[in-house]
C-alpha cells in the first residue's frame, strides 16, 4: 500500500470550482430572460434559441472531431451551448432557420474554433457571429416582431422599437418606462426583459462567476453620459433610464461584456473596459447611423483586452498604503 | 467587523476534525532518528558517536552556524548508527539514530506541571538559552528563533505578533497548545517582550478558535501589553506577511525587507510555547504537538510527540492508515509536503500528518486557461498566477522577474481555486527557483 501513495506538490486540496461550473451556472442565469423572450416573442424565440444551440453545438463538435482531429470532445464544457444561447439572445424571434445556423457556424467555426477553442478566442464569438449576420443580412436582422404573437415564427409581423424611435429623435412615442423594464416592447430575443436580466446578474454574483466591475461600469457610463445629453436636450435626447432599459445595453454588459475569455483580468482593467464599452455604445446610439452600438462597442474593447492586462497590473503586496 | 489582511485570499473548508480532542501522548518509539537539518540554514555537526549513551534532553548535535540550531536527544538509549534518512523533503539526508533504552531525562530540566511566572534573567540570557535549547519556528518554515531574536540594530520594532492563526484546514495543533497551556503561552510572550525590549504583544487568532480567544483574554489581564486579536477566517492568514497586514495594518515590502522594516516580529505560538520551556524549564525542543487526522482516519487525534518518532507509529496511534488513503502529507493540506512513505521521522517543524482519500488527491485533468481571473482575486500577494504559469511555461524569466514572481509565499490559493484545474504552483514553483538562480549568480559577479 505504501508504494501507491501519490506524490504531488502542495496545494492538495481545490475548492472544487470547475469550467463546466461557471459555464452552466451562466446558462442558468440566462433561463430568466428565455422564459421572458417567451411570454412576449412566443414559440418563434424557442425556434430561434433552440437552432442556434444545437447548431454551434454541432459545429464544435464537428470541427473539433474532423477538422482538429482532436480526441477528446468538448462540447461537455458547455461553453458552446452558452455561445448558442447567447447569439440566439442577439437576434429577432423571426429569423429564418438558415441564417441562425450560418450565424453559428461563424460564431463557433470563425469565432472560437480557428483560434484553439475555449480560452484563446480574442473575441467573444457570439459577438462575432451576431455582428457578421449584422452586416449581411441587414434587413432581416433589424426588424423585430411586436410582442404578443405567441404562435407566430416567420410570418411574426414586425414593428419599430423604442431604439429606433430613439434615433428618429420620436421620444413622445416610447413605451412607458415600466413596459420596458418588464420587456414588453420590440427588439432582440434575450435583451428585452431588464428585470429577467438582473435577476440573472444577482444569481451571477451570488455563484461568484463574474464580479460587478464590468456590468455596473458599463451601466454607469451609459446612465451618466445619456443623462447629460438628456438634461441639455430633453426633447431630442430621451430619458437615460430609456437608454438603459433598450437594446442589448443590459444584455451586453451582464452577459457578454463578462465573458470570461475576452475580458480583461484585473478589476482596474474590467472597470477601464466597462467605461469605454459605455462610452462607445453611447457615440454609436447617439452620433452614428446605427441604432444600437452594443456588439460594435465590445467587440473593439475586446481587441483592447491584452494592452488592459498589461497596462493595469493589480497592487502588489508591499505597495498597498504601508 | 473583525480585521484581516487586505488582498486577496481564500476560504477553504476548515475540517478541524480535531477541536475539541485534548492533547494525548504517541508513546516513546523504538528508535527515534534525528535529521541534522530540521531547520532552515546550516546542517547541525553530530557530538556524539557511534555506541554513546544519551538522556531525554542531551545535545546531540550542535549548531553548524550562527544561522542553525542545536538538535536534542528526545529519548534516553544509545546511539546506533549515523546515517542517512528519507524525510519530509523526499531526499535521503544525514540523520542520527538512537535505540530508545527506558526513559531517563537530563536533571536539569524541569519536568513538573507548575508554571513559572517570573523572569529575571536579562535579554542576553534569555536568547543564550532560547539558542542552547535549539528552539526555531514551529510554524513550518523552522527558522532558529535566536537569530529571528537578534534583530538589526537599527530596527525599530514596535510589536511582537504571535501566531495563533492556524489557517491550514485540518490543523488543530496550535489550537488545543492554546486551550492547553494557555498559562505558559501568556509567560513566554512576555519573555519575548522582555528580550527585544518591546512593550506590545498581540496574539492573532482566527475566529474559528473563539474558545481559545476568550481564555486567552481573560488570563491575559494578569499581564502588561498583551492583547489578543481575534480575526476574520481567511487563508492564508497565518503567513507571516498576512498576518502583520491583519493585525497592524501595514505591509512588508519585497524582500530583502523583513517584518522588522514595519516594526514587527512574528512568532508562532508552538515557538512561544518552546521559549517558555526552553527559558523556564531547561526544556530543549524535543517534543511538539502533532495533528494527526483525516476524513477516513478512525480516531483523529492531537498528539505530543517526541522529535525522532517515525510517523508510523503517529498513524498506529490514530487507528492506522486508511484503506483509502491516497496521499500521506506532512503538515496541512493547502501547503504540507507529500510523503513517499510512513517511516519519516516527526521533526521540529512537523504540524500535522494528513491523510487524503484516494479520489480527493488524484488531480483533475487539466484544461486551457479560460482567463476567468479567479487566481488574480485569490493571490494575497496582488500577483497574477495565469501570467507566472503562462511565462514559466514559456521560459520567460525576464518578463517574470519584472513582474514579482519572487514575492510569492507559495500559498497555492491560485492553484486551489483554478477551475479549469491548472497546475499554477508547480509552474510558479519551477519559475521562481529558476529565477532566483539567476538573480543569485547575477549578484555573485558583482
Amino acid at each position: 500500500m505504501e508504494n501507491k501513495l501519490i506524490l504531488s506538490t502542495s496545494p492538495h486540496l481545490h475548492n472544487g470550482d470547475t469550467v463546466e461550473r461557471n459555464m452552466y451556472n451562466v446558462i442558468l442565469a440566462l433561463i430568466p430572460a428565455l422564459i421572458a423572450s417567451f411570454l412576449f416573442f412566443g414559440v418563434g424565440s424557442l425556434v430561434v434559441t433552440l437552432a442556434s444551440v444545437v447548431s454551434c453545438v454541432f459545429f464544435e463538435w464537428s470541427i473539433t472531431k474532423y477538422l482538429l482531429k482532436r480526441d477528446r470532445s468538448t462540447i461537455s464544457d458547455g461553453s458552446a451551448v452558452l455561445t448558442g444561447l447567447l447569439l440566439a439572445f442577439n437576434l429577432p424571434s423571426n429569423l429564418p432557420l438558415y441564417i441562425i445556423v450560418i450565424g453559428s457556424l461563424v460564431a463557433i467555426g470563425v469565432g472560437k474554433m480557428t483560434f484553439g477553442g475555449l480560452g484563446n478566442n480574442p473575441f467573444n464569438p457570439a459577438l462575432v457571429g451576431r455582428v457578421f449576420l449584422l452586416v449581411s443580412f441587414p434587413a432581416k436582422m433589424t426588424t423585430w416582431p411586436v410582442t404578443g404573437q405567441l404562435t407566430a415564427y416567420a410570418d411574426a409581423v414586425t414593428g419599430a422599437t423604442p431604439l429606433a424611435l430613439i434615433k428618429q429623435g420620436a421620444i413622445d412615442q416610447l413605451p412607458p418606462l415600466g413596459q420596458m423594464f418588464l420587456g414588453n416592447t420590440g427588439g432582440c430575443i434575450g435583451e428585452v426583459s431588464v428585470l429577467a436580466l438582473l435577476i440573472g446578474f444577482a444569481w451571477l454574483l451570488h455563484k461568484k462567476v463574474i464580479t460587478w466591475h464590468i456590468p455596473v461600469s458599463i451601466m454607469v457610463t451609459v446612465f451618466v453620459l445619456a443623462g447629460v445629453m438628456w438634461l441639455i436636450n430633453p426633447e431630442t435626447y430621451a430619458n437615460p433610464l430609456y437608454h438603459l432599459c433598450s437594446g442589448g445595453v443590459m444584455l451586453g454588459a451582464i452577459f457578454m461584456a463578462t465573458d470570461y475569455v475576452t475580458s480583461p483580468m484585473t478589476g482596474k482593467g474590467q472597470i477601464i473596459y466597462g467605461i469605454c464599452i459605455g462610452l462607445l455604445v453611447m457615440v454609436i446610439r447617439l452620433f452614428g447611423s446605427y441604432p444600437e452600438g452594443m456588439s460594435f462597442a465590445i467587440l473593439i474593447m475586446n481587441s483592447v483586452v491584452p494592452l488592459l492586462d498589461n497596462w493595469c497590473k493589480p497592487k502588489r503586496f508591499g505597495e498597498v498604503g504601508k | 467587523m473583525l480585521k484581516t489582511f487586505r488582498i486577496g485570499g481564500v476560504h477553504p473548508e476548515d475540517n478541524k476534525l480535531t477541536r475539541s480532542c485534548r492533547t494525548g501522548t504517541a508513546g516513546l518509539p523504538k528508535q527515534a532518528v534525528f535529521p541534522l537539518s530540521q531547520h532552515i540554514g546550516a546542517p547541525a555537526v553530530p557530538c556524539v558517536k557511534r555506541g554513546d549513551s544519551v538522556k531525554v534532553g542531551t545535545l546531540i548535535a550542535a549548531a553548524g552556524g550562527f544561522v542553525s540550531a542545536n538538535i536534542h536527544s528526545s529519548v534516553s538509549g544509545k546511539v546506533s548508527k549515523i546515517d542517512s534518512v528519507l524525510d519530509a523533503s523526499g531526499y535521503r539526508k544525514p540523520a542520527i539514530f538512537v535505540d530508545v533504552e527506558g526513559d531517563e531525562w537530563e536533571e536539569t530540566i524541569d519536568r513538573s506541571d507548575t508554571v513559572v511566572k517570573g523572569c529575571n534573567l536579562s535579554p542576553e540570557e534569555i536568547i543564550s538559552k532560547v539558542k542552547d535549547a535549539g528552539v526555531v519556528g514551529m510554524g513550518g518554515a523552522c527558522f532558529p528563533t535566536h537569530v529571528k531574536l537578534s534583530p538589526p540594530k537599527d530596527a525599530n520594532i514596535e510589536c511582537l505578533i504571535v501566531n495563533g492563526v492556524e489557517c491550514e484546514p485540518f490543523l488543530t495543533a496550535d489550537h488545543r497548545l492554546m486551550l492547553e497551556h494557555p498559562d505558559e503561552i501568556l509567560v513566554g510572550v512576555s519573555i519575548i517582550m522582555k528580550a527585544l525590549g518591546l512593550e506590545r504583544g498581540c496574539v492573532g487568532i482566527e475566529a474559528n478558535k473563539m474558545d481559545a480567544v476568550e481564555l486567552l483574554r481573560e488570563k491575559a489581564r494578569e499581564y502588561n501589553g498583551i492583547e489578543i486579536v481575534p480575526l476574520r477566517m481567511k487563508y492564508p492568514q497565518g503567513g507571516e506577511k498576512q498576518l502583520i497586514d491583519a493585525v497592524m495594518g501595514r505591509q512588508v515590502p519585497a524582500p530583502p525587507a523583513i517584518p522588522a522594516n514595519v516594526g514587527a516580529i512574528v512568532q508562532n505560538v508552538g515557538t512561544v510555547f518552546a521559549i517558555y520551556e526552553a527559558v523556564q524549564k531547561n526544556m530543549p525542543l524535543i517534543q511538539r504537538n502533532v495533528t494527526v487526522t483525516g476524513k477516513s482516519v478512525k480516531n483523529p487525534c492531537n498528539l505530543l510527540v517526541r522529535t525522532g518518532t517515525p510517523i508510523s507509529q503517529l498513524i498506529e496511534a490514530a487507528g492506522g492508515m486508511p484503506e483509502d488513503t491516497g496521499k500521506l502529507i506532512s503538515g496541512g493540506p493547502m501547503m504540507g509536503r507529500p510523503l513517499l512513505s510512513a517511516d519519516v521521522p516527526v521533526v521540529k517543524g512537523t504540524s500535522g500528518v494528513l491523510m487524503i482519500p484516494r479520489q480527493e488527491a488524484v488531480r483533475a485533468e487539466e484544461r486551457p486557461c479560460i482567463r476567468c481571473a479567479k487566481c488574480v482575486s485569490a493571490c494575497p500577494m496582488g500577483l497574477e498566477p495565469y501570467l507566472m504559469a503562462t511565462l514559466g511555461e514559456q521560459g520567460d524569466w525576464e518578463r517574470a522577474e519584472k513582474e514579482d514572481i519572487m514575492i510569492c509565499i507559495e500559498c497555492g490559493c491560485c492553484q486551489s481555486s483554478c477551475p479549469s484545474r491548472r497546475p499554477l504552483l508547480d509552474w510558479v514553483r519551477l519559475t521562481k527557483t529558476t529565477v532566483g538562480g539567476i538573480i543569485r549568480s547575477r549578484n555573485a559577479k558583482k
